[in-house]
């Protein structure tokens, strides 16, 4: 006599016990780790949404016992200064990248580029705010958009480079032998081939690096200061000037005793995770459309 | 030791009129890959509008051979290349010659199909974007898609990327990014061995068609292949007795001949299957 086999699933028993478990256990902790993400993301929205209004965008910050006021220079002084990091770490990031994963791979300079990346990428912020502080606002006298835009570079730079050199290197190798097999030069082969294939990889590196970037503070106290006023007035002289900046604001006006500024700090904290969330979505919009 | 390379001009079957040009002489003397000498003494006359297939077992230098032609080889490092390979009237491995010109002139098909990372349409204008073609972008793509028949399967989605193809597809779109600009001559290593049967009989069907108009030498570790598409076969064997791992040609011919009657008794017992 043989016992037909029972199939149906049985929890009592501790194999099936176990691995029941076990995959709620992982479930948990993934649905813990956005805990933290939506969480922020409401309390954001609770006390910073209310001040969403134009007047946010186009005013100028409140003086200490101002009504109403916005973050206009704030959030314009971010975006010029993680534009002028942008300019500076993007094409020496992509160009020395392409050095890195093309031309000299194994080389000594390759080597210690490489490894002085990755540690640049484990440093503090603040180390790059007070070499810009010495390098730039001593030497020009002057705290400034320039000053606040190249501590933000010297942040972007490794990530930038990095992630840039591994897009690179993922190309497959039998597309660059085709490219070479239609004629193509090697530096054609580089710039028609590989860079636009690798094209999809080195924006998520350059967006999460801006991302990085617009959020951080250290830096831009010893470089840009703030600013109660606009950027822009006359003409590019103004990137010599203090500049106003969003994580700035946001640490300036949080301690202050005044509520109207207090419900600043929370609204600028709120634009400043969107922007940081719209970079980071978009990137992975730009990597999916690839496959 | 002498490889007897068969003198055929008499015996060519008489349906194929066109008078036998030799497009390109390769007379190759020696290869090495650093000290390794990977082929020697084989002469290689390539005739013009015919399908010229290399057979033979694996690391005979088959590959080493055809990517010597469009000068391939000279990214591997250390790769050496003595011997003479006569094209247009002119030595391809004279000093004077720029070898990426030379690759603009004889086009090469993969094993492995590698379309770009870009649309199917900018895949097949590659080339004639990168020799300047001044004309009609709309009408070549068209045509060197219809010759690698593929238009109807890719013409309501041209702005697709290449890559997003099946593998026979992404073949076929490899041929048709080869023939766009018209190259003379068209290399092909081993172009069907990552195919199934289907497509590999669509790109066989096709290399009979281009060689109205190109010039083709096709790698195969398939012998039945090299008999439905090769007018002439060319046998690659390896000599170890010499301590190395040397490949030669042991011998060439019209296809038909070669299998029917083999000069050279390994010519024999390799189509017999008695070694591969
Ligand atoms: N890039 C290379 N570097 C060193 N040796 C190579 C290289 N390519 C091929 N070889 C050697 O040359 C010989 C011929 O190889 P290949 O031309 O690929 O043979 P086949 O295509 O007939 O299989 C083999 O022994 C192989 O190991
Ligand atoms: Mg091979």
């Amino acid at each position: 006599m043989k016992a037909t086999p029972d199939f149906t699933r049985n929890l009592t028993e501790p194999r099936a016990l176990k691995s029941f478990i076990l995959s709620t256990l992982t479930v948990a902790c993934t649905l813990l780790a956005c805990v933290p993400l939506f969480s922020v993301l409401y309390v954001l929205v609770i006390r910073g949404g209310k001040r969403f209004s134009l007047e946010l965008f186009t005013a100028l910050p409140p003086t200490a016992l101002d009504t109403g006021g916005g973050i206009g220079n704030a959030i314009v002084g971010t975006l010029v200064m993680v534009g002028i990091a942008s300019l500076i770490a993007v094409p020496f990031g992509i160009l020395a990248a392409i050095f890195l994963a093309e031309f000299g791979q194994d080389t000594r300079i390759a080597t210690i580029a490489r490894f002085s990346a990755k540690t640049m990428t484990g440093i503090p912020s603040i180390l790059a705010g007070v070499f810009a502080y010495a390098a730039v606002v001593m030497v020009t006298g002057t705290y400034s958009a320039v000053a606040g835009g190249i501590a933000l570079s010297l942040l972007m730079l490794p990530t930038v480079m990095l992630t840039a050199e591994e897009s690179i290197r993922m190309v497959p190798r039998i597309m660059r032998e085709a490219a070479v097999g239609m004629g193509c030069t090697p530096s054609q082969v580089m710039w028609k081939v590989t860079l636009p294939a690798a094209m999809p990889g080195m924006i998520t590196g350059v967006m999460l690096a801006v991302a990085r970037a617009a959020g951080e503070t250290a830096p831009l106290l010893f470089t840009a200061l703030f600013s109660d006023y606009w950027i822009f007035q006359g003409g590019a002289g103004d990137l010599m000037e203090p500049t106003a900046s969003l994580a700035v604001l946001i640490y300036n006006f949080s301690g202050m005793p005044f509520e109207n500024q207090i419900e600043l700090a929370w609204a600028a904290s709120l634009v400043l995770v969107l922007m940081v969330l719209f970079l980071n979505i978009t990137s992975r919009l730009i990597s999916q459309r690839k496959r | 030791m002498t490889s007897s390379t068969r003198n055929n001009q008499a015996a060519l079957p008489a349906s194929d009129a066109a008078p036998d040009e030799v497009v390109i002489d390769c007379r190759v003397e020696k290869i090495f890959y650093g000290n390794f000498l990977a082929v020697r003494d084989s002469h290689l006359p390539i005739l013009k509008n015919r399908i010229t297939g290399f057979i033979g077992p694996s690391g005979c230098g088959k590959s080493t051979v055809l990517k010597s032609i469009n000068r391939m080889n000279d990214l591997v490092r250390n790769f050496r290349f003595y011997g003479h390979i006569h094209f247009e009237g002119q030595d391809l491995y004279d000093k004077k010659v720029d070898p990426v010109t030379v690759r603009r002139h004889i086009g090469m098909v993969f094993q492995q199909p590698n379309p770009f990372s870009m649309s199917i349409y900018e895949n097949v204008a590659f080339g004639l974007r990168l020799n300047r073609y001044r004309g009609d972008y709309d009408a070549r793509v068209e045509e060197a898609l219809r010759r690698a028949a593929l238009w109807d399967e890719v013409k309501d989605k041209l702005r697709n990327n290449g890559m997003s193809l099946s593998g026979g597809q992404q073949q076929r779109l490899c041929i048709a990014r080869a023939i766009a600009t018209r190259p003379p001559v068209l290399l092909m290593d081993e172009p069907c061995s990552a195919l199934d049967p289907i497509a590999t009989r669509q790109v066989e069907e096709l290399m009979v068609e281009l060689k109205k108009d190109y010039t083709l030498v096709i790698v195969t570790h398939n012998m039945q292949q090299a008999q439905r598409v090769a007018d002439r076969t060319a046998f690659f064997s390896v000599d170890i007795t010499r301590g190395g791992r040397t490949g030669y040609l042991v011998e060439m011919g019209e296809t038909t001949e070669l299998f029917a009657n083999p000069g050279e008794e390994l010519t024999r017992e390799y189509l017999s299957g008695q070694f591969s």
